[in-house]
């Protein structure tokens, strides 16, 4: 489904993302951890096309979608839950799914989507008046997760989705990252939490100052060494 | 002593001026609060739309309402083209070249005023019934043009609260890389937000037309205290600007009439300079 080839990327001078080769198939959950600054968020927004890709080939569908706007990759298909939530905090909850179906597509599809995106977190649907800045974190991560839902995508990108959230939070969304599994979505993720997500996945890459470093089914790399390299990076 | 019905007077004429510098002040707001940039030549935008006004009413004989429709569009054709030709290229440059940008507009539209039409003041006449209250006289001009900009800024918070666009605005206004996540163009949303803040200014000038005389150098009167009034309210804060407005346009006409119309300036500029110290954040702020 998604597919990268050889993709550097980076700000400026600086360069997060070496020669990046990566796969996700159609239904899979794929993780990606490492530690701090391995360019884990970088290679989500050179996928949604925040930044361009400095080389390399990035394929959705099996079309380059690299260098592409954001704004048109969103209607291919591919939400970015971007690091932070990143929640628009002066609108209402309501009004935050509602941009998410922006695209006159995700539009026509609002009723039905947003009943889909209610039934899954039940705390947006009596939370809908209110403002979403009033919101607590982990309440904004759902939202900002329901949001994405909204545009109707078939492969989410979540970066972070447990940061700063309390540990008992930490499980409770976990678990709904794994309802919207089921519900059929694709979804690769970005994390810390090494332990939590590899639970969730079925394959993770190891990123390491912008290079994969290792890859393999979640289960197998579940072992000790792969999670304390993840963590301390060494 | 000041006769209280002086005072009294005053604070509706100060009310009445309110609403049009709201009008003034949302539209330049609106623009900043989405596209981040301070149009300098805001309010000599209006100055060009009040000669359109002035042309098609007082010369071609137009009536004066398709006179303020014309210029509502003017004013929205003139905010996309300022966007197109001046702050698009310059999106992403320093600050301080923007403000030069738009600066330089400011002094090219007063100078292509002067050219095209001299210094002479033109004002559009028209034939209203007097009015009194308490044996005040009111203008009714006056309380045409508060009526309608509080019309105007109704169906600009309606637009900006109700529609799917409108709430995108805002959105954008708030963080516009996740509003590109969501599938918006920004640049469309630019374009979008620059003809409304521009039909402001169009809406704006029909309404000044009828109270004040149109000259080149009528931006250099209204646009410091548009700005002091959106600083005051907060930069972007589309609340703050309109209480705003009512506090400046207050304090003008009542110090006014206590001591001068210069000296209601100058006091107006004093508690800008006292609010700027004590509210940095704007009015509304609770904490500095």
């Amino acid at each position: 489904m998604l597919e990268l080839k050889n993709v550097t990327a980076g700000y400026g001078h600086f360069t997060a993302l070496w020669d990046v080769s990566l796969r996700v198939d159609a239904g899979e959950a794929v993780a990606v951890v490492g530690p701090n600054g391995a360019g884990k968020t970088t290679l989500l927004r050179v996928i949604s096309g925040l930044i361009a890709p400095r080389s390399g080939e990035i394929a959705f569908d099996g079309k380059g979608i690299g260098g592409r706007p954001a704004y048109e990759i969103v209607g291919r298909g591919i939400a970015h839950v971007p690091e932070g939530r990143r929640i628009f905090p002066a609108l209402s909850v309501a009004d935050n799914l509602k941009m998410g179906a922006f695209l006159p597509a995700a539009r026509r599809r609002y009723a039905e989507s947003l009943a889909r995106v209610y039934a899954l977190f039940p705390v947006l649907a009596e939370r809908q008046k209110q403002r979403a800045g009033s919101l607590s974190g982990g309440e904004q991560q759902m939202l900002a997760i329901g949001r994405a839902l909204m545009s109707r995508p078939r492969l989410i990108l979540l970066d972070e989705p447990s940061m700063g959230l309390a540990p008992v939070m930490v499980l409770r969304l976990f678990d709904l990252i794994r309802r919207v599994r089921e519900e059929g979505y694709t979804i690769l993720v970005v994390e810390q939490n090494v332990r939590q997500v590899l639970k969730l996945v079925d394959r993770a890459y190891l990123l390491e100052v912008g290079r994969i470093k290792m890859e393999g089914r979640a289960e197998a790399l579940s072992d000790q060494d792969f999670v304390r390299k993840a963590y301390v990076g060494l | 002593m000041i006769d209280p019905l002086f005072l009294a007077e005053a604070a509706i004429n100060g009310l009445l001026l309110g609403g049009v510098l709201a009008l003034l002040a949302l539209g330049l707001n609106l623009i900043f609060g989405v596209i981040d940039i301070v149009w300098i030549a805001y309010v000599d935008l209006v100055m060009i739309c009040m000669y359109a006004v002035y042309f098609l009413v007082q010369v071609y004989g137009w009536p004066i309402w398709v006179g303020g429709l014309a210029s509502v569009a003017l004013g929205a054709v003139l905010g996309v083209g300022v966007h197109l030709l001046i702050i698009s290229p310059i999106l992403t440059s320093a600050p301080v070249n923007q403000l030069l940008a738009t600066g330089g507009l400011l002094f090219f539209l007063q100078s292509f005023a002067t050219f095209l039409w001299t210094t002479d003041h033109r004002s559009v006449r028209l034939t209203l019934p007097r009015l009194e209250l308490f044996d005040m006289p009111i203008s009714v001009a006056r309380l045409v043009a508060f009526a309608l900009s509080i019309l105007v800024m109704l169906g600009l918070y309606l637009f900006l609260t109700r529609t799917y666009i409108g709430t995108a605005i805002r959105a954008v206004s708030q963080d516009r890389e996740a509003m590109a996540l969501m599938g918006a163009n920004p640049q469309r949303v630019y374009l979008v937000t620059s003809a409304v803040g521009g039909a402001m200014a169009g809406v704006a000038a029909a309404l000044l037309i009828i109270q004040y005389a149109v000259h080149p150098f009528f931006g250099a009167a209204f646009g410091p205290i548009t700005f002091m009034i959106c600083v005051l309210g907060g930069l972007g804060n589309m609340v703050g600007a309109f209480v705003a407005s009512f506090v400046m346009s207050e304090v003008i006409a009542i110090s006014g009439v206590i001591w001068s119309t210069e000296m209601g300036y100058v006091i107006a500029f004093v508690v800008f300079i006292v609010m700027i110290f004590v509210r940095p954040g704007g009015i509304l702020t609770r904490r500095g």
